[in-house]
């Protein structure tokens, strides 16, 4: 891809191995990867931490971000509502990550505007559709849209748990189940 | 022991893993991410996994000390992060312990605790040995065995 711009993804996760698997996810993605363990570092890295000394520095430039939900000290959804709040970041798309199927969760991240939800274990296809989706430009429509979730399915929950339950190394998963809850349709 | 032999065996002891319940797909997706450059990336994530979990296990033994009251949130919340990098290595029973355990401590339920637990350190050892051994194995076949990324 000699030539072609790299999506710059910002991962956030305080798991020292999700962390690791996250960044190789992306980078076989081919994006470039900044990894922190922590919401209040992704502040510190986008320069919105409030520190007066990087106010007029060039902002640093991100595609993506990408945070897990339950971390200590700043949650995903705290860290999603402060990016959001900021006019120099608003507009870069925000996945949220959980290893948790609750739905009030899921919601409350997807009014906010993010841009995704994933459920963990994270897997290379959902990352790849994600920077696909970026890469063609579609995740900056993300905060022009007013509408809320264009799916609302309940029985998917439950649908892509039981599965998980009874999955066999041989069996690949249903495509129509998908473990993400989006308010765009690819 | 021949090559092919060990590559049978290797071969043979993931099958095992599967069979037995104790790993799932995430284990299989690890190594779908494994490439010439990368070829023991699985390895690396495991080595990691466990000592960042021996760590959590330490916590969670010492807060089933405390018992007037039992801390059932602490305990759930430890767990909640034992829970996610199990996951993360594809640890199936290992997981299925990890809920168990979380029942209980939402029910406040010491006693369930304290035995779920011990079930569940059980398991993981019993993995981590596994998984030693398997890895060992793979290391001496050479990556062709596990690598499976083209790139």
């Amino acid at each position: 891809m000699a030539g072609a711009a790299k999506l710059h993804v910002l991962a956030v996760d305080d798991s020292h191995v999700d962390r690791k698997v996250i960044e190789r996810l992306l980078k076989i993605s081919s994006c470039k990867v900044t990894v922190v363990e922590s919401g209040s570092s992704a502040l510190q890295y986008l320069g919105l931490d409030g520190d007066e000394s990087s106010i007029g520095l060039d902002s640093v430039k991100v595609n993506l971000i990408m945070t897990d939900y339950s971390m200590p000290g700043m949650t995903g959804y705290e860290l999603l509502k402060k990016i959001k709040e900021s006019s120099v970041f608003r507009e870069v798309p925000v996945v949220v990550m959980s290893s948790e199927n609750i739905l009030t969760r899921i919601d409350s991240c997807l009014e906010e505007g993010a841009e995704e939800f994933l459920l963990k274990p994270v897997k290379l296809s959902d990352v790849k559709r994600v920077t696909d989706f970026i890469m063609r430009g579609e995740g900056k429509k993300g905060i022009k849209r007013s509408h809320k979730r264009s799916r609302s399915d309940d029985s998917t929950p439950s649908l892509s748990t039981a599965l998980s339950s009874v999955s066999h190394p041989c069996d690949l998963p249903s495509p129509c189940v998908s473990q993400k809850k989006s308010r765009l349709s690819i | 022991m021949d090559k092919n032999q060990s590559r049978r065996q290797v071969a043979s002891m993931k099958q095992s893993l599967f069979d037995q319940g104790l790993l799932d797909e995430q284990f299989i997706q690890l190594e779908g991410l494994q490439d010439d450059a990368n070829p023991n990336f699985v390895e690396e994530i495991v080595t990691l996994h466990y000592r960042d979990s021996s760590r959590l296990i330490s916590s969670i033994e010492q807060a089933l000390k405390e018992r007037n009251p039992m801390d059932f949130n602490k305990l759930d919340t430890l767990m909640h992060q034992f829970k996610g990098s199990s996951s993360s290595i594809g640890a199936k029973k290992v997981k299925a312990e990890c809920n168990l355990f979380r029942e209980y401590c939402r029910a406040g339920n010491a006693e369930g605790c304290v035995r779920s637990f011990q079930q569940l350190k059980k398991e993981y050892v019993a993995l981590r040995k596994k998984l030693e051994a398997y890895f060992q194995l793979a290391r001496q076949v050479g990556p062709q065995e596990t690598a499976c990324r083209s790139k």
